[in-house]
């Protein structure tokens, strides 16, 4: 199918394409540079805004948690619903929609690349069978390999190369796109029901600490060369005072940075950036944060934006999660996962009202406001821990409208308005940096060469916004700004029509991204790690990994690994 | 020519042991290694006399042989027609099957159940009342140093889970460990016991909130609970608080006892209260090989686990309302489609009686109790002998069902049954309108 996009104010920011009139050509699926006019079908942009497919590099949308969390919550579905029609298939949930919904309301806000970014390996079966069930977007996984045994005990014995083998083996195995990192050695010591305390602390019956495991997984990321850097959340995670914490996790891989390139993402930073030592006298560690950030290019972080609703938190960090279960009395799950990791789940309210709710609400927006370049910091609400991603929409408004922010601001808890810094802050964002923050900068830390822009030979995945920037004051048509995101006009998926008005006009695919790694052969290897499998799981060696005929539609990123 | 299959996961419970080595001789299982009485039993024996072989219509008393095509229109056409049809099963296939099944009892806009319904339906309940605090089985195996099992008897119901899991299994930090059963009579498992504790039938909610009393080392002012004296039951109690990992398993033994959900609910509670002391954790014994597999296809598809009624357009959830066997005893379910279980043996009468009164649809690849007395019988393969698959252990791992045989000539697998009746109720609806 042949498309022309005419006369869009497209923004394109890895092209350095801001706001210009211009047509957009779509041939198979590609961008191109001309098409024949009389055959392809022409779509009237004017007035409005087009945009790149909307990139999200991390919300829980699959596998054995999310769907503990779908479990665990009823409550979460009975009024929020939507019916089959002819084209789309029935489901339900706000905080934890099921998997259809969850491809649905993607692609009706123009989004067309999500990551899941918790994926334990033992259930990585789980996880890609509901990507397949997951419509309407490319989408992938970071396998969590933090507390792994084997990359512990490589770590004991100062066997890097061997720690490499081995991710590079389970990221295969795993048909991962990443590396996650979580609360590191943490995980490990919940087995026991512990913790760490912090980037020095022993991990229980290993001679390991966080800080190493961090160094030796940042430095087999290098190794392998994979397309996105480690992907972390911090220690201490959620609790008053971390920012420290955090500000060591950034520099204990400072002397690893490549270049330019950052080689650490900090993820939904907003949890790992509290001052104070108690939730009374709770501060925001925004400012230290975003000045360290701005000083140096070998860290990316996201958001984690609170929203003020009823949503379901859930991470792989099990013992954070008990810590919330026991401050809240909500009910709770917990799952751990043998040698390899655990996850917990605790449905959450955040109220307006709530002093250190508010206070989270306005470090996250702190966080993207000082930050100075949007290419640094990613719009996400780590769905749904900090609020579902069906509110991104709210969340641009008040990063590019001061008065938006006010207009929530007035209501939050009056101890949180003394505290906050937001109205220090005078910082409007452009559309252009919204573009970047929430498609062009994530596309590019995530190392999708195809996603994120508008230029020839870039996957087809198109939004189209009813915005026009040259009518509209962002700042002050706040409300205007917010609604045109909510819906996209169109939303072109492979080149394909899939959203018109905000409704699904298509259901289609999307295809599952991995990290293919091409290693020399490892058969020495493969035979050791053989025979000690049993030792450590209790599933046969030929039943763990994930075949690629298991995905419905694969896509392999192929990697060259020196190993 | 022998061939010899590793790693087979054996189809029979939700134990789901994948280190089964299955010896095939011209087409023919003739051995098995590794597996339990159960598995070696049907493995060796699932090719029987019982086995249907050609799709089946009734007439009369009688059942004709007809093709899939006649059998699969008439199955469409009678789950088109009908206003309430109820879609029962699914513990015994595979997740592909059951993603199938939902699809169609959606399109159509009827009800679709499983076997939870009438096993663990009230541990559903009772965790989304308070949450679970659990783990995989390996974690229990590397870890505990405490197991017990409640409601539930291993030994019999899931032979080779001490084995594996637990008591019997040796871990990175845990070899010895101590074993304690609590049931209402000396189960083979509770004669293994170090601790047994035999209480009166329906009297677990008691025994459990006693305990949630006694580990925060409050006093009871009773003399027994249950029938146990108290100071038994501090004793396991104190187990409890000082064991570095306790796991508690627990069966139909719990739920399905008095109070049901309720006992669930404070069976977890005091786990979770646990968890405040030391680390414990607490998994239903799910019965059926893929009772679990069919709540989580359930569940991401369409937010809930079970009962699920689609007649509005969406799905819904209430059970009691929604769920099979009260659907049926309220006589409301105008027809059925029975897949991969056995209602008409192990319902209850009333309910059952209005299952078959209407038109009902079995596939299975057995003449079952419910297939004698079906209007359409479609064959299908045994999945994880015939046919591959997904199924999820009961603590949620997903694993591999093998095809390690050919199925007899011409017959389908569940998927590829349901997948054509999905096919031809399409047609007649874009016919009919």
């Amino acid at each position: 199918m042949e498309l022309i996009i005419r006369n869009g104010f497209v923004f394109d920011p890895l092209n350095k394409v801001e706001g210009e009139k211009m047509d957009v050509f779509v041939k198979d699926g590609k961008i191109v540079e001309k098409v024949d006019e009389c055959k392809a079908k022409v779509i009237d942009a004017s007035g409005m805004m087009v945009l790149p497919g909307g990139v999200d590099l991390h919300c829980h949308i699959a596998g054995s948690e999310v769907n503990a969390g779908r479990l665990l919550r009823p409550e979460d579905h009975f009024k929020n619903f939507e019916r089959k029609t002819r084209v789309t298939r029935s489901g339900s949930g706000h905080s934890v929609p099921s998997t259809f919904t969850t491809g649905y309301r993607y692609a009706r806000m123009g989004y067309t690349t999500i990551m899941n970014p918790a994926m334990p390996p033992l259930e990585a079966k789980h996880t890609h069978d509901e990507l397949n069930d997951t419509p309407m977007v490319d989408k992938g996984s970071y396998t969590l390999l933090t507390d792994w045994w084997f990359i512990l005990e490589c770590l004991e014995n100062g066997k890097i190369e061997e720690c490499v083998r081995y991710a590079a083996w389970i990221l295969k195995a795993t048909k991962g796109y990443a590396i996650k990192i979580v609360n590191p050695g943490g995980i490990e010591a919940w087995g026991f029901g512990r913790n760490v305390q912090s980037l020095d602390d022993p991990v229980p019956y290993f001679n390991v600490t966080p800080r190493e495991i961090i160094r030796a997984l940042c430095k087999v990321n290098n190794w392998l060369g994979l397309p996105h850097t480690i992907h972390l959340h911090t220690n201490n995670l959620g609790k008053p005072g971390n920012y420290i914490t955090t500000l060591e996790t950034m520099k204990c891989v400072e002397d690893l940075a490549l270049k330019d390139k950052p080689v650490i993402h900090i993820t939904h930073c907003q949890f790992s950036s509290f001052k104070g030592s108690n939730w009374r006298n709770l501060r925001s560690g925004a400012e230290e944060i975003a000045r360290y950030v701005n000083n140096h290019s070998h860290v990316t972080l996201d958001m984690g934006q609170v929203i003020f609703t009823n949503t379901t938190t859930m991470t792989a960090d099990a013992p954070f999660q008990f810590t919330l279960h026991q401050l809240t009395g909500n009910k709770w799950m917990n799952h751990d996962v043998e040698t390899e990791t655990s996850s917990g789940i605790v449905p959450f309210r955040y109220k307006r009202k709530n002093f250190v709710h508010a206070m989270q609400w306005s470090i996250g927006l702190e966080l993207a406001l000082l930050v100075d370049n949007p290419w640094k910091i990613f719009l996400t609400t780590d769905h749904p821990n900090a609020g579902p991603f069906t509110a991104y929409p709210r969340i641009i408004s008040w990063l590019v409208s001061r008065k938006a922010r006010e207009s929530t601001f007035k209501k939050i808890s009056l101890k949180a308005q003394r505290k906050s810094l937001l109205p220090s802050i005078t910082r409007e964002l452009t559309l252009y940096e919204i573009t970047i923050m929430t498609r062009s900068g994530q596309a590019k830390v995530l190392g999708l060469k195809n996603k994120g822009h508008l230029g020839v030979g870039a996957d087809a995945d198109v939004a189209i916004y009813n915005l026009n920037p040259e009518a509209i004051d962002p700042s002050k048509d706040y409300k205007e700004v917010r609604k045109a995101f909510r819906n996209a006009v169109y939303t072109i998926k492979n080149g394909e029509i899939v959203v018109k008005n905000g409704e699904i006009t298509k259901h289609v695919n999307g295809a599952t991204l991995w990290v293919n790694l091409q290693t020399s052969e490892q058969k020495l290897f493969n035979e050791k790690l053989k025979e000690k499998f049993r030792d450590y799981w209790t599933v046969e060696y030929e039943n763990y990994a994930v075949e690629e005929n298991r995905l419905k539609i694969s896509n392999p990123i192929n990697v060259e690994a020196k190993i | 020519m022998m061939e010899v299959f590793k790693a087979v996961t054996c189809p029979v419970c939700a134990c789901l042991c994948d280190d089964l080595e299955v010896t095939v001789d011209k087409g023919k299982i003739v051995d098995v290694k590794n597996g339990c009485a159960f598995s070696k039993s049907k493995l060796l024996n699932y090719n029987g006399k019982q086995r249907v072989l050609k799709p089946l219509i009734r007439k009369g008393n009688d059942f004709a042989e007809v093709s899939y095509d006649e059998a699969v229109k008439q199955a469409a056409k009678l789950l088109t027609e009908a206003n309430y049809p109820l879609f029962y099963g699914w513990s015994m296939t595979s997740c592909e099957a059951i993603r199938v099944g939902i699809e169609l009892a959606e399109e159509i806009g009827g009800v679709i159940d499983t076997t939870s319904t009438i096993c663990h339906g009230p541990s559903t309940l009772g965790i989304q009342d308070v949450g679970l605090v659990s783990s995989t089985l390996g974690q229990v195996r590397h870890r505990a140093d405490l197991i017990i099992y409640w409601g539930s008897n291993p030994l019999i119901a899931h032979p080779r889970h001490m084995e594996r899991y637990t008591v019997f299994s040796k871990g990175r930090f845990q070899e010895k460990r101590k074993l304690v059963v609590v049931d209402v009579r000396e189960t083979e498992t509770a004669k293994k016991a170090d601790l047994f504790i035999r209480i009166e039938p329906n009297k677990d909610f008691e025994v459990l909130q006693a305990l949630r009393v006694l580990i925060r080392d409050d006093e009871l002012d009773v003399e027994k609970v249950a029938g146990i004296p108290v100071a038994t039951l501090e004793k396991l109690a104190e187990m409890m608080v000082e064991c570095k990992f306790g796991a508690l398993f627990f069966g139909s033994g719990l739920t399905m006892t008095e109070g049901k959900n309720r006992n669930v609910d404070a069976a977890i509670s005091l786990i979770r209260d646990l968890n405040r002391i030391t680390k414990f954790i607490i998994m239903p014994m799910r019965g059926h090989f893929n009772v679990t597999g069919a709540d989580m296809v359930f569940t991401w598809q369409t937010g809930f686990p079970y009962a699920v009624d689609f007649s509005m357009g969406y799905p819904r959830y209430n059970p009691g309302e929604t769920s099979a066997i009260d659907i049926l005893l309220r006589q409301e379910s105008d027809a059925a489609l029975v897949v991969a279980s056995d209602p008409v043996a192990t319902l209850p009468r009333k309910a059952a009686e209005h299952l078959v009164k209407n038109p009902l649809i079995v596939v299975d690849p057995h003449m079952s109790a419910t297939a004698k007395l079906a209007d359409i019988v479609l064959p299908s393969t045994f999945v994880g002998i015939e046919a591959k698959g997904t199924a999820y252990r009961m603590d949620n791992v997903p694993l591999p069902l093998k095809k390690i045989v050919e199925p007899p000539t011409g017959i389908l697998s569940d998927e590829d049954i349901l997948s054509k009746i999905l096919f031809e109720v399409r047609r007649l609806k874009e016919n009919a309108s």
